[in-house]
């Protein structure tokens, strides 16, 4: 039986893992075809004005933008999967290097909103599903329909007005005070990490201050998704037959509830989350534009108003990958945690 | 399926077992059924997100009649609004950074949102249904690329996505309304084109479709006449609720500067944009009403979509229990004479849970 088991679990791993070639290729030839429907090639789109014809002549030949379509499409397939994504046009910055920097500042955005998320959300939808049709539920979940009906962008403005001016308690926009920023040395990029490296409390706390707006902001979002998720959930899960049994047996509601239904009406949570990437990148783009948030979304429309194709398909080749890898993740862990998930 | 259900619910409402009364309204009253006899939780949702969509619907159309200026106006008489000024008698919002007035320009916004996400709804529609009747009929290899294609779209951030068409559109066809629409369409067809596939794959191989196509019916006359009504139930619901993610969409693209110019139309994301510079300085009104108009708008059509799915989904929805008026007995004086009438607990199951 368990040998069994493992088989299936490693047949479903490497099936799984069939499937994320053709999609990677398709999601690159997606992003190679977009980039390439924009008029003009990348050189004169960024530096048309600035440069005289042969000047862009030789910077196009050096980028080997005068090559054939297909030559140049197989050329950055090889790029992409060696995560070589070029140096951007307008500063000439390597674009791994925007990727790795001010992704490590939408990393750190992303995990602190997932913590406000899953706190938020977990919690009322339990609630919510314990004390279904009771006011409580019915608030919780208008809650939910609010988090989802307000754009991030709206959220943010109202944190801002509320915390920023009026209250006047919390920073509004950046990651950290300008000497934090210069002060703190840089290891891990996560400044909450490398604060805490740095034994500096100081430093700490600024960057936690400058965390929590943002943080909450896109943390409401996802955290409404998880809220609606888990009372659904917990709602079934109060049907099952095991929970009925456990109420036969004599143990109390309480009991029942806390130790028997809660676990199982987590479980489609981890799926949903890896649903969610999408949703929270996109937060996190918005998240950043609102807070000043120098994260990768950030760099995305900076590079994009510069009509800087280079640095935008490199980021966006690596969106594509991160979706991907993540979702990839998500399915293993869900297979290793519900075994009927390797059946189907 | 849903229909033979409805028909039986509404007798049980009226407590006898006759048909429905045949007459004008008998097909507006089989489609309403399920709202009249759905519990009152999603009734009322679904009456207050009718409420909100309609008020929005009106502030459109009636727009030049509500407003009281021009959404790019900054002047009336030759004396300009004043710059940022405070909500009064003369402007009810307030005045945004441009002199503009912020009341005129939310009601004009409303106008945009619902021109751009009817189109961009239109459009999905037209291309994701019939290309999901399409996949999901014929199967085979077109099937399995149009299926990875259109996974690859749905896995992208749909905000990227939208980003980047709408940037690389607005070149082509300026930033209007065609521009955002077609963005947001981009986002939606996918959503479409499962739905629809999934369920004609279902559809596919019940035993009304094996006896059409045994009967010797075209392919085409197969899937419109016997797949397509079967499948389509799903999509109201499904439209509904991208409508109000569309009005997300569009405002967040607004907001990043991708949407509609400010010169073309009033918009409420591009008008939060700018209202950010404003909350520093603690002006709230530039920034708290297009906000809230959003808010309203997609709650309203949220409601109404969840509920629509509440109240049509047989697999959801739950009716109100209602009390059975059994028809007079004809030996109703002597209990111990045995009826001919129907038996007492002879309303038609489906009636309470299902």
């Amino acid at each position: 039986m368990a040998k069994a088991q493992t088989t299936s679990l490693r047949s479903y791993a490497l099936t799984r893992l069939g499937l994320v070639l053709p999609m990677v290729l398709i999601l690159l030839t997606m992003v190679f075809v977009l980039m390439r429907v924009a008029p003009g090639d990348p050189i004169s789109a960024a530096l048309g004005g600035h440069l005289s014809a042969e000047q862009l002549a030789e910077r196009r030949h050096a980028a080997g933008y005068d090559r054939p379509l297909v030559v140049q499409y197989l050329s950055y397939l090889g790029d992409a999967v060696r995560l070589d994504f070029g140096n951007s046009v307008t500063d000439n910055r390597p674009v791994t290097s925007i990727i790795t920097q001010n992704g490590a500042a939408t990393l750190e955005l992303t995990l602190a909103a997932l913590l406000v998320a899953l706190v938020f959300g977990v919690t009322l939808g339990l609630v919510a599903g314990r004390l279904r049709d009771t006011p409580v539920d019915v608030a919780a979940r208008l809650a939910g329909v609010l988090s989802y009906a307000a754009p991030v962008f709206f959220v943010g403005l109202l944190l801002q007005l509320l915390f920023g001016p009026m209250l006047g308690l919390l920073p509004t926009s950046g990651r950290a005070s300008p000497g934090v920023t210069f002060a703190l040395p840089t290891r891990t990029g996560l400044m909450v990490v490398d604060s805490l490296l740095a034994g500096d409390t100081y430093a700490l706390s600024d960057v936690l201050r400058h965390l929590v707006l943002p943080a909450v902001t896109l943390g409401l979002l996802t955290g409404g998704v998880f809220l609606r998720l888990v009372r659904v959930n917990l709602l079934q899960t109060l049907r099952g037959d095991y929970v009925e049994a456990a109420r036969a047996r004599g143990i109390g509601e309480r009991s029942v509830v806390v130790r028997h239904a809660f676990k199982n009406a987590l479980v489609p949570v981890i799926t949903v989350m890896g649903l969610q990437v999408a949703l929270l990148l996109g937060g996190a783009l918005l998240t950043e534009q609102t807070f000043n948030w120098p994260g990768i979304g950030a760099q995305l429309v900076h590079y994009l108003n510069n009509r800087d194709y280079i640095a935008v398909q490199g980021i966006i080749t690596f969106f594509a990958l991160v979706v991907v890898a993540i979702s990839v993740l998500i399915d293993f862990v869900n297979a290793w945690i519900d075994p009927r998930v390797r059946y189907t | 399926m849903s229909t033979i259900v409805t028909g039986s619910g509404d007798a049980a409402t009226r407590g006898t077992l006759a048909p429905a009364r045949p007459g004008r309204f008998t097909l507006a009253r089989r489609w309403l059924a399920p709202i009249r006899t759905a519990q009152r939780l999603p009734r009322w949702t679904l009456y207050a997100g009718a409420g909100l969509v309609v008020l929005f619907v009106l502030l459109a159309l009636l727009a030049p009649l509500i407003a009281p200026y021009d959404f790019d106006q900054f002047s009336s008489h030759g004396v300009r609004f004043p710059k940022q000024g405070h909500p009064g008698a003369e402007h009810w919002f307030g005045t945004d950074v441009r002199s503009t007035d912020v009341f005129s320009r939310v009601v004009y916004g409303s106008r945009t949102a619902l021109e751009v996400v009817l189109s961009a709804v239109v459009f999905s529609l037209l291309l994701g249904v019939p290309l999901g009747l399409l996949s999901g009929y014929s199967g085979g290899k077109l099937d399995r690329l149009l299926v990875l294609i259109m996974d690859a779209l749905f896995a992208f951030p749909y905000l990227l996505l939208a980003i980047v068409i709408a940037f690389l559109l607005s070149d082509r066809l300026g930033s209007g309304v065609v521009t955002a629409a077609l963005a947001i369409t981009v986002v939606y067809v996918p959503q479409y084109f499962r739905v629809v596939r999934n369920s004609v794959i279902s559809v596919r191989e019940e035993p009304y479709v094996e006896a059409a196509r045994a009967l010797g019916a075209r392919p085409a006359t197969v899937m419109s006449r016997y797949v397509f009504h079967n499948v389509v139930q799903s999509v109201p619901v499904l439209a509904t609720l991208n409508a109000a993610d569309a009005i997300l969409t569009l405002a967040a693209l607004g907001f990043l500067g991708y949407g509609i110019q400010p010169t073309v139309a009033a918009e409420w994301g591009y008008d939060l944009q700018r209202a950010l510079a404003d909350a520093g300085a603690g002006i709230w009104w530039t920034g708290l009403y297009p906000g809230l108009a959003i808010v309203l708008l997609v709650l309203g059509l949220t409601l109404v979509g969840e509920s629509l799915n509440d109240v049509l989904n047989p697999l959801l929805r739950r009716r109100r229990l209602e009390k059975v008026q059994l028809p007079p007995r004809p030996g109703a004086a002597d209990a111990a004479a045995p009826s001919p009438g129907p038996p007492p607990d002879a309303g038609p199951g489906g009636r309470g849970e299902p």
